[in-house]
């Protein structure tokens, strides 16, 4: 974890040489979920794997695997609800809160 | 055997830039440094080097090609005066926080208003709180071999911050003098390949570059750079011994010229320096008075406990500013010598003097002038101003 | 390259935009960013610019970067000077023998960044003919600071900066044309596109933009729910409105000829899309009729004069 090793305690012997980061995709470590004010629920059973849910998330959180979809990353979905509107049968829907 | 040659500051920049072979050189046209970009350009031209040359549209392109191609690995460099320097302004922060080893080729012109093409430092004293190391020639040997040193001291693994290679527009940037050059091969073993640790294009690791740091980081990152810039000192010198053992020219932080035996010493950055020498070798021979000189050659990381060593024990001093900073009581080099001063408790009285302003001559019989009213200072203990003025026409 | 389009396969390939930045919930800033990163090949390597704005400040905030691949932001006025850099250092890097893998290059500017401030920058790097991609995710404001207005921004939009008020209908000028400019850098391949419903078009377009050797340039109207003022679900609306309206033509100019991607088969009128966004509420207040009047014969007019290029 690079919040391990870098964070809001680290003295400055420890921040990284010009501010780089020497490491792809280290944001995963910050769960935006928390942002959520409603939260999509997913219906296996309605779902048609279509996977037009799939490019409209702006947060990365609905994952592919042998082109299915696979469940919500809830750490970091943050609510926005564009995938239930688009989705054609029905099988996502919001539900308030987190 | 070192090559005899005669050329202008301009063209034995460029001839460096040849010798080193850089990878990247994104530059703008600017008087007076534009011949150094053309030089280069007609290196590429003839199949001389492997550089690949920017044509870029402005100077701060210019400095964010150069910061792009840093980052990516490339050994890169460009060259400037003046107003394309200040267009520059927030990538030379950018570069130095960063920490990319970039190298400028930097040479002084007055900055407008109004428009004015002649030598002048403002344009780097204004960047001095950059985060750039800044070191300043007084003669083309000088500022070439200042730059055969520059890529070794900004890409040291200590270091990793840019540099810049200061010479005085038209003065230095255009006038021809005698110059010994060094071989090719040599260069090449001096200046070595650049190899860093950490670069967008390796294909072992992916890197970030240039983030949003909140307030919990920003203070963090200033003293690591403060802490490069401390570590710069001790390579600056270590590759001026380097650069010693390869040719017999000696550098330091600064030159002392005379001031073994000196009470009365001038401060002093750039070609100005040989005037003021002339002016001692006539007085020391006429008057026998004890007269000498500090010429800075290192003025980012300043030198300051060196600096204050070398001049404490003067009767009298004159800091001689070559740029305005409109403050209460001086200009950026009196500030520092003064500050340094204070540090030791020195007794020596000190004025600033201001001079060569966008290009004003300065003479072998102003410094005389300077010397005989350090005198008269050491004498009476009366400094009428904080700071006057060379070369001034007044009512 | 693009010949077919398999969007089951498509939306198979690697993610190249990691969750956890810090964009708003509904961003389409964000969309166009995934989206784009999706058409590189997943054998290819690459290295992403971008202008300060808000895509910058929230997906590499200390010490959290939101990119599977190799990352650089600069300032906010020169993304096109600074992965110019980049590019001249890879070809370099690569003629020396230094680098083997094949690398290529994107960035993302907000419609600040590349209309208005870096637009010189912009224009320097594309006339260069670099081998690169810049894409402006354009959100027709300045957002990242609180929706002031910008030369993207449209005609009576309700801005921070170009406030409705009792003697103010919103901004007073037409926005820029800025695909149409780059076109005249005659550089080999602008685009401009949306999000439609399987983003064959956003993808396409992205893809040939990456893979056409030299500059391109690639304009994608992300909207900004804050911004425009609409319930963050709704994007995918709001784009089909944008499209169906002629507001928002989709089209790509190769080599210099014009191609429109999609022509309505009902042209719808330009109140259907303005009707749902917050920052044009005013035009609809009665008495207001003949702005929105004008606003049409605008939109009208391009229109038209896109059909013309493209015969």
């Amino acid at each position: 974890m690079i919040s391990d090793r870098i964070n809001e305690k680290s003295p400055w012997q420890d921040i990284t040489e010009g501010n780089k980061i020497y490491e792809a995709a280290t944001s995963r470590e910050f769960c935006t979920g928390e942002w959520r004010t409603s939260t999509p629920v997913f219906d296996g059973m309605k779902c048609k794997q279509c996977l037009l849910c799939v490019p409209v998330c702006p947060d990365s959180s609905i994952p592919v695997k042998d082109q299915r979809r696979m469940a919500f990353d809830l750490d970091h979905c943050k609510g926005c609800g564009i995938c239930a509107k688009v989705c054609p049968f029905g099988a996502i829907t919001m539900r308030e809160g987190k | 055997m070192a090559i005899r040659e005669r050329l202008s500051g301009n063209e034995a920049v460029a001839y460096a830039i040849k010798q080193i072979n850089p990878d990247v050189m994104p530059a703008f046209p600017i008087t007076p440094s534009t011949e150094i970009p053309q030089y280069v350009a007609t290196y590429i031209a003839n199949g001389e080097i492997d550089t690949e040359f920017i044509h870029v549209e402005s100077e701060h392109s210019a400095m964010s090609a150069t910061l792009g191609a840093c980052a990516a690995g490339a050994r890169a460099l460009t060259a400037t005066s003046s107003c394309g320097m200040a267009l520059m302004w927030e990538e030379l922060y950018v570069a130095a926080s960063d920490r990319l080893p970039i190298v400028l080729a930097l040479v002084n012109r007055a900055l407008t208003g109004p428009i004015n093409i002649n030598a002048d430092h403002s344009d780097s004293m204004g960047a001095r709180d950059s985060g750039w190391i800044q070191i300043y020639a007084e003669s083309n040997q000088e500022v070439y071999d200042n730059f055969l040193q520059a890529f070794p001291i900004a890409e040291h693994k200590d270091v990793q911050l840019p540099i810049m290679i200061c010479q005085d527009g038209f003065i230095t940037s255009h006038g021809v003098e005698n110059i010994l050059l060094v071989e090719d091969d040599l260069v090449k073993e001096f200046v070595g390949e650049r190899n860093p640790e950490h670069y967008l294009l390796n294909p072992n690791e992916k890197m970030s570059v240039g983030p949003y740091a909140v307030s919990n980081y920003y203070m963090e990152t200033k003293k690591a750079q403060r802490e490069a810039m401390n570590n710069a000192k001790r390579v600056i010198l270590e590759m001026a011994e380097r650069f010693e053992k390869m040719t017999g020219r000696k550098y330091g932080f600064f030159e002392e010229y005379c001031m073994d035996d000196a009470e009365y010493a001038v401060v002093i950055i750039g070609s100005a320096a040989g005037t003021c020498k002339a002016a001692i070798d006539e007085i020391r021979q006429t008057t026998g008075k004890k007269v000498g000189l500090l010429k800075i050659r290192v003025f980012r990381p300043f030198p300051e406990e060196e600096i204050a060593l070398a001049l404490k024990d003067m009767k009298a001093i004159a800091i001689l500013d070559r740029s305005e900073m409109f403050s209460a009581t001086s200009g950026p080099l009196g500030a520092e010598v003064r500050a340094a001063l204070y540090g030791v408790k020195s007794q020596a009285e000190v004025v600033n003097y201001f001079y060569g302003l966008g290009g004003r001559d300065i003479t072998v019989d102003d410094f005389k002038v300077v010397y005989d009213k350090l005198e008269k200072i050491a004498e009476t203990g009366e400094i009428t101003d904080m700071y006057d003025y060379i070369g001034l026409r007044s009512r | 390259m693009a010949e077919k389009y398999n969007f089951k396969e498509v939306m198979s390939k690697p993610e190249r935009l990691a969750p956890g930045h810090r964009m708003c919930a509904g961003c389409g800033g964000t969309i166009t960013v995934r989206n784009v990163l999706r058409a590189l090949h997943e054998e290819d390597k690459a290295v992403i610019g971008n202008a300060t704005g808000c895509l910058e400040v929230s997906s590499y905030m200390y010490p959290y970067t939101a990119y599977e691949d190799s990352y650089i932001h600069n300032a906010f006025e020169n993304a096109g000077a600074t992965l110019s850099g980049v590019e001249t250092a890879y070809n370099v890097l690569k003629k020396k023998g230094k680098i083997k893998d094949t690398y290529k290059f994107i960035t993302f500017g907000g419609d600040g960044g590349t209309y208005d401030i870096g637009f010189q920058s912009l224009s320097g790097a594309m006339e260069r003919g670099h081998d690169m991609v810049y894409v402006c995710y354009d959100n027709g404001a300045y957002m990242n600071t609180g929706t002031q207005r910008s030369s993207a921004t449209p005609q009576f939009a309700d801005t921070t900066t170009t406030p409705a008020g009792s003697q103010s209908n919103g901004k007073v000028q037409i926005r820029k044309d800025l695909a149409a400019i780059m076109a005249e850098h005659h550089i080999p391949y602008v685009g401009q596109t949306t999000f439609t419903r399987d983003f064959k078009d956003l993808y396409t377009k992205a893809e040939k933009a990456i893979y056409t050797p030299g500059a391109a340039f690639l304009n994608v109207m992300s909207p900004c729910p804050r911004g425009w003022g609409y319930e963050t679900s709704e994007i995918m609306t709001i784009c089909k409105l944008a499209v169906d309206t002629c507001y928002w033509p989709l089209f790509e100019v190769i080599d210099g000829k014009w191609i429109l991607s999609y022509a309505p088969k009902n042209k719808l009128p330009l109140e259907d899309f303005l009707r749902p966004q917050r920052r044009f509420k005013h035009l609809f207040k009665p008495g207001n009729e003949e702005l929105i009047g004008l606003f049409q014969a605008e939109v009208d007019r391009r229109w038209e004069e896109l059909l013309n290029k493209c015969e």
